[in-house]
This record gives structure tokens, C-alpha cells and sequence, in this order.
């Protein structure tokens, strides 16, 4: 019987802890916190379609969702036509040496046995490869980068909206996937973690310091919004009459007539911003909402019963004539498409893409205790573990500090170890972290909400 | 070309890739046996073993500091080597505390190794935040002592060459203390009454258990030598480089590759892999360009830096021979337990 109620009441519990930070703290923040929990709880639900479905553990979800970040700055910037026409040939030039080698690799491996011959041709083509990339590709990035490097300094984007992006994000998310699945699939599910650890480390290698691709460690800022700007709003009438008509009993109360306009123009700079976050939170629930419906026809088809059998029995599987590899790589390439997603509408809320700011903590295992906690196999549990752990992360380094504060009150105001410990505080929430995933595996391993077994 | 050319050409190779590979080589090797040692008697990749490596150093670090305060030095030895014992007592009984408290539930559940992989995220947060929390973020360095053991200038006077060979004492420290630990490891394993037992229970847990192998104190000594060993990559890495914390973290790349190249739960593999992942890093991601300008004659000197991969790809480097040796071999060089 409870197990009926556990999805309403998490849900609800989750609700009320928003309204507690909209009334104790601001709307503004509860919002904010709203809109990132929704991104969390999309990247959860790509990382629980590859684990919860299939078992793959993905341990390089930041580099798909840095990927996905890139993808944004590439459809929506404006392009760089200087460096377009100075060095644009170069790089395309390279990219096409980059591609005929890979296609000629691939033929190599195809039509010549296996053995040293081939080993020695590939190291050649390799090696042309190399030689080639020097003559076109280092001199492009080089003038590329002396174009105005201190405002853009790199090639730009297409100039596309930035909603775009989300779509072309899965696809490029998707193929990075496809490379690493081919190569680790098949092999034990221990490889997959390390090489997807690897492949993230590498991916924002790349990002910080191919800066011809995305001025690296320099940033890209202002990028282009999906939803209006708040100085738009606040000047705009229709804006203003809103607010004046959704406040009109307070304004009323205010005799004084040039008090009651300060009143109204605080009012609509407050409201501004959290008509601006409601946008983005409705962009990002439709989003969620789609990815879920699909995901439920996915999972609730002959497919999704397969995946299912397989992950629960791979050999009687397999024995049923079904190509566990090939399902694995599916599944993996799906999900992390969707992380993908979720890192291009980050990067869209965001404004501007930062690749320092990717970290693995932050980025990778987080995403593992949302959807452990959550309830792995359960999309549902999934976003509310995405909910519930991205609100935990924000609000552990308040209370964090708060303890700190109470436990070293009885210690002298100055003294070291007391202001070391403030200090150290924030640090806190990973032993946070790490204690609720613990105590989840421990105690809960099906997670808040668990996995509905299908009685078919 | 002059055989001086040739002389001073292997001095720079020496100066630049060898000495620092093979140092940096003997670091990776101590650290990817801890995770292939994880690997082979509990079997699963141990996530948190960067994490354990940086706790380890941490407590170094803090013996360093109260030593110091004490007026305690080793000499020209850094003080870290006197602390190392100190800070194996607390590491190793740290891995024994976290074992008891996390691991052991899902040993005797037998859970998928995959679970156990999680479950090593979970202690590495905790790691983290701990490490964090005492010592914060930052780099820092506790080396103190004599820096060189031969200097670059002091090199030049005594061979007459263009150039200067140096040599940190790290480095000299570094191999001795790495090869001395291997040396006890091996003969641990090998001729041990304890490490027969524990190779036993780690290729046929069944078998080993009907012989009277105690389980318990497998995993109890396994844990034991992982601590040592974490420990001790951890500081040998720190005093020849710096401590940071996520710096630490981000050696769990090379170190599996390390791991998974020689034949991941093969110790001696794990050896070879760490110099084979250290010498491939240091190679290809140094530029060659006043090498062959000593080796090829004017005509053919190379214009550009002539070196592979920037050195901000090193960690590309391991990630390429892990997809190599995955293609290839996926079982390692030396067979390992592996599919």
C-alpha cells in the first residue's frame, strides 16, 4: 500500500521544500534552484536509462554534458566571419584529412587480414595523418586566435537560435558516445567506467585548450537567450500593467503617489527576474515532461521488455537470439544523448560557457547519487532523485556552515581553529554527499522510488 | 655531426624524458598495484584509490608538519620519509574502519562488482570531503631537505658537455623506496605463507576457503597492504611534485590505465604498466626540437616544436594506449583476470 503512495509523497515532499526556500529565502532562489533541478533530474534520467536499463556504468557524464555546452556556443554564437575567411579553409582542410584518415583506417581493418601488414599501414596513415594536420592545422589555429583574441578569438558559431542546439547536442553527445561504446561494449562493464572517466577528462582538455574551437579557458559569454532579457521586461507596458494589476490591492494601500511608484518599479525588477526563470522553467518542463513520455513508450514497448530481460539475464538473452553488444550500445548512445540535451540547456541558462567550471564531483558522480538515491530503473525516481540531491547539494553548504558555526561557538571568535573550520565548511556537502549515497546503497538499493515490476 | 652532438643529445633525452619518466613511472607502478591488488582479491576497480592516495599524503603531510615543529629532521632526507610510517599506521587502519563500516555488508551479500564500484564513489566523496576539510583544496608542497642530488651547472663543470644533467633527490628516493617496496611486496606474495593464501583466495575464493583459509584475514591484510601502498605512491608523487587533492583524483586515469595494460589484477603487470603509461605520457608529450637539432644536420632541422600531443593532453596519452591495448589485448600484457 505505501508503495503506491511513495511517488505523490516524495513529490510533495519536494514541492514544500521549494515554497520553504521561496518563503524563507526569495522566489528568485527557489526558482533557480527549481530550473537547475529540473537539468539535474534529465541528466539523472539519461544516466539511469544507461544504468538502471542496461547496467552501464557511465562514469564520464561530464564530458557528454560539456559537449553538450559546446554544442550550444557552436549553433547560437554569431560566426567569427574574419576568421572565417582568414583560416576557415585550414581547419575545414584539416577536418577532412581527420575524416579520410579515419574512413581509410577503417577500410584497412576491413579489407587487409590481420597482422603486421596491417598494423604498419595504419601507423603509416597515422603517421601522414600527423604530418598533414601540421601543415594546414597549426597555422589556421594560430591566426584564428590572433583575430581579436581579447573579444572573440575564435570561429564563432552558426548564428542559429539557441534552442536548436538541444536537438544537435544529442546528436553530437550520441556520436562520442557511439566511438567509446564501440571500443569498451563487449569488454567487462569495468572498462566502460574507465574509459568514459578517460574520455571526459579528455573532452574538457580539449574545450580548455583548443581555443580556436571555444576561446578555451577565455569563455564564451552572452550567448543568445531563448526567453526576453529582464531589462526588456522592466520597460516594456504590458510587463508593468501586469504587475501593477497583480499587486493592485498593496499598491492601493499606498496613499503617497511617489511612493507607491517606488513600490511598483521594485516590484517589477523583482518580478522581471522571476518571470524570466519561469520561462526557462517552462522550456525545461516541456523538455523533461517529452523525454519522460518517450522514454516511458520506450521502456513500456517489446523493446524496452527486452532491454529489461537482457540486463536481468544476459545469457538466457542472448540465448533468445538477441544481440546483448549491440543493445548495450543503443542504450548507451540514448543516454547519453540526453545528458547531452541537459548540457546544452545548462549552458542556455547559463549564458555563457565556462569549460573550467566542469568538474567531476559536480558533473559526473552527483548525477550517480540522483539516480542511486532516486531509484535506479525508475525514470520517475530518477528525477526526483534529480530533484531532491541537486536541492540537498545548494542547501548543504548553508547548513553546512551554520553547523560549523553552532559547534565553534563556545571556541573564541579568532582563534585558528575555528576560522579554519568556517572556512572549510562547504567542503562539508561532499561528506554529505557521500553519506547519503552510502546510506542509500545500504539501506534503500531500489531507492525511493522503486522500479515497478511488470506482471505481464 | 660530432660524437659530442650525440653525447649531448642523450643528456638532454636523459635530463628531460628518461629520469622523470622512470621516477613518475615508479609512483604509478606503486599506485596501479593497489588498485590491481584491490582488484584481484576483492574484485571490483576501486574508484576512491586516488582519494585513499591523497588521505595518505595528507597525514604525511601533517606528521611532516609536527615533526618539523618538533625540531625532528631526517638530515638531508626530506622529514615526509619519517612520517611515512606514521601515516601508513593511520591510512591502512582507515581502509580497515571503511571496509568493516561499508564494504564487508556487500561481500557477504555478494553483490555484482558494479555495486561495489558505486559504492567506492560513495567512500570517495567521503575521502574528499575529509582530505578537503583538514587540509583544503590547495597546492601544497612539504618537501624540505637537500633538492639535488646533481645539479645541472655543476654537471656542465665536471663533463665539460653543453648540456646539464639534473638530478632531484626525489627522484633518487622516489626509485629507491619504490623498488624497495616492491622487493617486500614480491616476496610477500611469493614466499609467505599469507600471501600464498591470499593469491589462493584471490584466483578460486571457493577452493581457498575449503583449505582453511581464514577470508576475514585475507581481506583484513589485503587492505593493510593497500593502505602501504596508497600511502606511499601518494607521498613519493607529493614530494616529487606537489600535493592537491584533485590532482590525486585525476591520477585514477593513468593509474587504471597502468592497471589495465599490464593485465589488471596481475601485480608484476602492474608494474610494467606504470612505466609503460609513464614513459609513453613524458614521451609523446615532449618537444624534440633541440634533440634532433644535436642529431640532424643543419638542413634538417625540424621548424615547428616537433612533439606529439601538447603537454595539456597527458592524460590523452594514457586514454590512447587504454583504447590501444583494449583493442588489441584487452587482457593486458601479462594476462590478468580479465572476462
Amino acid at each position: 500500500m505505501i508503495d503506491k503512495y511513495r511517488a505523490p509523497l516524495a513529490f510533495l515532499t519536494m514541492a514544500l521544500l521549494l515554497i520553504i526556500v521561496g518563503f524563507g529565502q526569495s522566489w528568485s532562489v527557489a526558482l533557480g534552484i527549481f530550473n537547475l533541478c529540473i537539468i539535474s533530474a534529465i541528466m539523472a534520467m539519461g544516466v539511469n536509462i544507461q544504468w538502471g536499463y542496461a547496467g552501464l556504468f557511465n562514469a564520464g557524464v561530464m564530458g557528454f554534458t560539456a559537449l553538450g555546452g559546446l554544442t550550444a556556443v557552436l549553433v547560437s554564437h554569431q560566426p567569427i566571419y574574419k576568421a572565417w575567411v582568414n583560416a576557415g579553409s585550414g581547419i575545414l582542410l584539416s577536418a577532412f584529412i581527420f575524416f579520410l584518415s579515419i574512413l581509410a583506417i577503417y577500410f584497412v581493418n576491413k579489407k587487409i587480414e590481420k597482422g603486421w601488414y596491417r598494423r604498419i599501414i595504419i601507423l603509416v596513415i597515422i603517421i601522414l595523418v600527423l604530418l598533414g594536420l601540421n601543415i594546414f592545422y597549426s597555422p589556421s589555429v594560430s591566426i584564428i586566435e590572433s583575430i581579436d583574441p581579447a573579444k572573440s578569438g575564435f570561429l564563432g558559431g552558426l548564428g542559429l537560435p539557441i534552442i536548436i542546439s538541444w536537438f544537435v547536442a544529442a546528436f553530437v553527445a550520441g556520436s562520442l558516445a557511439w566511438v567509446i561504446g564501440k571500443i569498451t561494449l563487449g569488454l567487462r562493464s569495468d572498462y566502460l567506467a574507465i574509459a568514459t572517466l578517460g574520455i571526459s577528462e579528455i573532452v574538457i582538455a580539449v574545450l580548455k585548450h583548443e581555443e580556436w574551437l571555444s576561446r578555451g579557458v577565455k569563455n564564451v559569454t552572452g550567448l543568445d537567450r531563448p526567453v526576453p532579457y529582464e531589462i526588456e521586461l522592466q520597460e516594456s507596458d504590458w510587463f508593468i500593467n501586469m504587475i501593477e494589476s497583480l499587486n493592485s490591492t498593496k499598491l492601493q494601500a499606498i496613499q503617497i503617489l511617489s511612493e507607491r511608484q517606488d513600490v511598483l518599479n521594485k516590484l517589477v525588477i523583482d518580478g522581471s527576474s522571476i518571470f524570466v526563470k519561469l520561462c526557462y522553467a517552462g522550456l525545461f518542463l516541456s523538455v523533461l515532461l517529452i523525454i519522460f513520455f518517450l522514454s516511458y513508450l520506450a521502456l513500456n514497448s517489446p523493446w524496452g521488455r527486452m532491454l529489461r530481460a537482457i540486463r536481468d539475464n544476459e545469457d538466457a538473452a542472448s540465448a533468445m537470439g538477441k544481440n546483448i553488444v549491440a543493445q548495450h550500445l543503443q542504450i548507451f548512445i540514448i543516454g547519453s544523448a540526453i545528458i547531452g540535451i541537459a548540457g546544452a540547456m545548462l549552458t542556455t541558462l547559463d549564458g555563457q560557457f565556462t569549460p573550467g567550471s566542469y568538474q567531476p564531483l559536480r558533473f559526473t558522480f552527483i548525477i550517480w547519487v540522483m539516480v542511486i538515491v532516486g531509484g535506479s530503473g525508475n525514470n520517475l525516481g530518477s528525477i526526483f532523485g534529480g530533484f531532491f540531491i541537486w536541492f540537498m547539494w545548494i542547501e548543504a553548504e548553508p547548513l553546512s556552515i551554520a553547523f560549523i558555526g553552532m559547534l565553534t561557538n563556545e571556541l573564541d571568535y579568532n582563534s585558528p581553529i575555528r576560522m579554519h573550520l568556517i572556512a572549510s565548511a562547504p567542503h562539508l556537502r561532499l561528506f554529505i554527499m557521500g553519506t547519503i549515497l552510502l546510506l542509500a546503497l545500504r539501506f534503500m538499493p531500489q531507492g525511493v522510488i522503486p522500479e515497478k515490476v511488470a506482471k505481464e | 655531426m660530432e660524437s659530442v652532438d650525440v653525447i649531448n643529445a642523450f643528456i638532454l633525452l636523459a635530463n628531460f624524458v628518461i629520469v622523470p619518466a622512470i621516477s613518475y613511472g615508479s609512483q604509478l607502478a606503486i599506485a596501479a598495484l593497489g588498485i590491481t591488488i584491490v582488484y584481484a582479491v576483492l574484485r571490483f576497480s576501486n574508484f576512491a584509490h586516488g582519494d585513499l592516495m591523497s588521505f595518505g599524503t595528507m597525514t604525511a603531510i601533517l606528521f611532516t608538519w609536527l615533526f618539523q615543529s618538533l625540531g625532528i629532521t631526517a638530515g638531508f632526507l626530506p622529514t615526509a620519509l619519517l612520517a611515512i610510517p606514521f601515516a601508513i599506521i593511520i591510512t591502512a587502519s582507515f581502509c580497515l574502519l571503511i571496509d568493516r563500516t561499508v564494504y564487508r555488508f556487500y561481500r557477504k551479500q555478494k553483490s555484482h562488482p558494479v555495486v561495489f564500484m558505486i559504492v567506492s564513489v560513495g567512500v570517495m566523496f567521503i575521502l574528499n570531503a575529509i582530505v578537503r576539510f583538514i587540509i583544503g583544496p590547495n597546492d601544497r608542497t612539504f618537501f624540505d631537505g637537500e633538492k639535488f642530488l646533481v645539479r645541472a651547472l655543476d654537471f656542465k663543470a665536471y663533463s665539460g658537455l653543453a648540456e646539464g644533467l639534473t638530478i632531484k633527490s626525489t627522484q633518487v628516493i622516489t626509485v629507491v623506496v619504490a623498488i624497495i617496496t616492491m622487493l617486500v611486496l614480491f616476496y610477500f606474495l611469493q614466499r609467505t605463507k599469507m600471501g600464498k593464501a591470499m593469491r589462493a583466495y584471490s584466483n578460486n575464493e571457493d577452493l581457498a576457503l575449503l583449505s582453511g583459509i581464514n577470508p576475514d584475514r585475507v581481506v583484513m591484510i589485503t587492505w593493510l597492504i593497500v593502505g602501504t601502498l596508497a600511502t606511499i605512491a601518494g607521498v613519493l608523487y607529493g614530494l616529487d611534485k606537489s600535493f592537491k587533492p584533485f590532482t590525486y583524483f585525476q591520477l585514477l586515469l593513468p593509474m587504471f590505465a597502468a592497471a589495465i595494460v599490464g593485465g589488471i589484477g596481475n601485480p608484476i603487470g602492474a608494474v610494467v604498466g606504470g612505466y609503460i603509461i609513464a614513459f609513453s605520457e613524458i614521451m609523446l608529450t615532449y618537444a624534440y626540437k633541440k634533440f634532433f637539432i644535436y642529431l640532424l644536420p643543419q638542413s634538417l632541422e625540424p621548424s615547428g616544436l616537433t612533439q606529439f600531443l601538447s603537454t595539456d593532453y597527458k592524460f590523452a596519452v594514457s586514454f590512447i594506449i587504454l583504447v590501444i591495448v583494449l583493442i588489441v589485448r584487452p587482457t593486458g600484457i601479462f594476462k590478468g583476470k580479465t572476462i
